[in-house]
């Protein structure tokens, strides 16, 4: 009150009054600035704690706590019935799932990206808009019995084909990007010599468009990897389960969970995605980064 | 053309639109049959279905429960993906934008690291977090025997999907932020214009369109989740069963495939009119295609 009053009767130079003012909002604001970060790390941090530190804990429990540190936990692993084989699952249905979307994603893209057809980009448009309606959520009751009809159920196959169909209008606008950058003449000279168009798909575009090829593989194996309805929709035998859908039964079927066993799997079932990710990250940058993960 | 007639590139083309239209294409449309059915998991009318015509949608429409589904999906979605997620996401970019070294790089790993693990891991990370005898919550907040996911169901999943989601509006709005003319900012700090107007007069305005990108996006995706239900399974007894989970348990654990199908339609409405929203948006943005690249690659993926 009183400084509000001195100033009011003495009004301070203009040059200093806007030199202090600014230099204490700036102190504030830099301040606040500090305490909002360290709450985010807080945030973010704490629930992760719990995967950084757990699998080491010779007696994990469910709080963060400092480890008494032991590799023992990642034996529990080989010890479970499930535990191996469900990573065997999901590594099946995740290359299962690449090898259908980059060979069907590639021909679709060439051809698209090579042939005029009236109505192309609005074919295009069509499906990427379907695939982002027709989600996995939004259409389960459908897909869970037309693969119940096709007598796929309990298959990774039934997996691979309804993710493959998910994500091949993505895949095929992203390739069809890297297609249309490939300059033809080179499929010129090759035609010249008598390939023919599946020649010159194998021969010339598969080699030039690869990082595009790369992109997607790592695109569509992060996108399978973690998901967790369509296999659970799918797949109900436990010894078919990926390990997103085993680590889900590991704490709701088993009573008292084993925490060195999740807390081991959990982590190990984690870590390729992240690598995968970070490595595309510092490759691609942003362009794909909300692509890279739904 | 490279020797690719218009027959050769069907050839081509042919087997991915098989795939697209079986697997995508076909449920989309199965499920209006679907729905006007008394379809179940079970018994007869597994073996033997009959058509019900509307049936379904009266039972669904005078169901309380539906209603409430409803109405916690539209709190779900406002609260954790419009307001959560955005402003959260929004923040951090800001917080973030002059910062360089290892805080920035700390809080953007730790955020996009929560976005990356898989949905089972992330949701037994806030399970035991949240646990009511050992969870690490009450340990800090010294409130033993708080059972937080049955008391508080509905928030706690809202700040679950805060927790995972965030990582994309941080993304989106940092690049957004980037793209802000430097000059236009300067000329705002020149005329004295605090943070606070700074962002209002001058930044707001020149990320008007990421803002809605983000905005339809977000409600798109958060709309569409299903992890909540690796959390809760939308209990205790409906408190947050969301409409995601309302379908799945409805149809699967409840054997009502006809009704699950009924509701699969309602929703599939819903991201219609959502997506079209995009589209509109994006048309209008084309006209200035640098803003707009990396959302539309983003929009691409919101599959499965």
């Amino acid at each position: 009150m009183t400084e509000t009053r001195t100033t009011a009767a003495a009004p301070p130079p203009l040059a200093a009054r806007v030199a202090r003012a600014p230099r204490a909002r700036h102190f504030v604001s830099r301040l606040l600035t500090v305490i909002g970060l360290a709450l985010l790390v807080v945030f973010f941090g704490v629930p992760l704690a719990w995967l950084a530190t757990a699998p080491f804990d010779s007696a994990p429990t469910l709080a963060v706590a400092w480890p008494d540190w032991t590799l023992s936990n990642f034996a529990a692993i080989g010890e479970n019935r499930y535990a191996i084989g469900s990573f065997v699952n999901s590594a099946i249905i995740g290359f299962g799932t690449c090898v259908v979307v980059l060979v069907l994603g590639a021909f679709a893209s060439y051809a698209l990206s090579r042939v005029r057809i009236p109505g192309r980009d609005g074919l295009l448009y069509a499906l990427l808009l379907l695939s982002s309606i027709v989600t996995g959520t939004a259409a389960m009751v459908p897909t869970f019995q037309l693969v119940n009809m096709l007598g796929l159920i309990d298959t990774h196959l039934a997996v691979v084909l309804v993710v493959s169909g998910g994500t091949l209008p993505t895949v095929i606008f992203i390739l069809k990007d890297f297609m249309d950058s490939i300059p033809r003449s080179y499929e010129e000279s090759a035609r010249l010599y008598g390939a023919r168009p599946w020649q010159i798909l194998r021969d010339v575009v598969v080699p030039i468009a690869r990082p595009g090829l790369a992109f997607v593989a790592v695109w569509t194996l992060v996108q399978v990897w973690g998901n967790f309805l369509v296999p659970y929709l799918l797949i109900r035998r436990t010894q078919q389960q990926p390990a997103a859908v085993l680590m889900y039964t590991f704490y709701t079927e088993s009573g008292q969970a084993d925490l060195r066993l999740l807390s081991a799997f959990a982590l190990i079932f984690s870590i390729p995605i992240i690598v995968m990710y970070f490595l595309v990250n510092r490759r691609y940058g942003f362009r794909f980064h909300g692509g890279i993960k739904s | 053309m490279a020797g690719l007639g218009r027959f050769g590139a069907g050839a081509f083309v042919a087997p991915a639109l098989a795939l697209i239209g079986l697997f995508l294409v076909f449920p989309a449309l199965w499920t209006i049959y679907l729905g006007m059915t008394d379809y179940r998991l079970t018994g007869l009318q597994a073996v033997d279905p009959s058509f019900v015509g509307l049936d379904n949608y009266e039972q669904i429409l005078g169901d309380p429960a539906f209603w409430r589904s409803l109405r916690l999906t539209l709190v779900f979605v406002l609260a954790s993906g419009i307001v959560g997620q955005s402003l959260l996401g929004f923040a951090i970019a800001w917080a973030l934008r002059r910062l360089t070294g290892w805080l920035k790089s700390v809080v953007e790993t730790l955020v996009l690291a929560a976005w990356v693990i898989p949905a089972s891991v992330a949701s037994f990370l806030w399970i035991a977090l949240l646990d009511r005898r050992g969870g690490t919550l009450n340990e800090i907040l010294g409130t033993q025997g708080t059972a937080w996911l049955i008391e508080h169901p509905m928030a706690m999943i809202i700040i679950f999907n805060i927790w995972v989601g965030t990582a994309f509006s941080m993304l989106l709005f940092s690049s957004a932020l980037a793209s802000v003319p430097p000059s236009q900012l300067e000329s705002a700090r020149m005329a004295g214009a605090s943070g606070w107007q700074q962002l209002r007069d001058v930044v707001i305005p020149n990320i008007r369109g990421h803002i809605l990108t983000n905005t339809l996006l977000i409600t798109l995706w958060t709309f569409n989740t299903f992890t909540p239900y690796l959390v809760t399974a939308g209990g205790p007894n409906g408190a947050s069963e969301i409409l995601a989970v309302y379908i799945y348990n409805t149809a699967i654990p409840g054997g009502q495939l006809g009704v699950g199908a009924a509701i699969s339609l309602i929703m599939l409405l819903i991201n219609l009119v959502i997506a079209l929203g995009y589209l509109r948006v994006g048309r209008a943005r084309a006209a200035r295609p640098a803003e707009a690249t990396a959302a539309e690659t983003a929009g691409g993926a919101a599959t499965s």
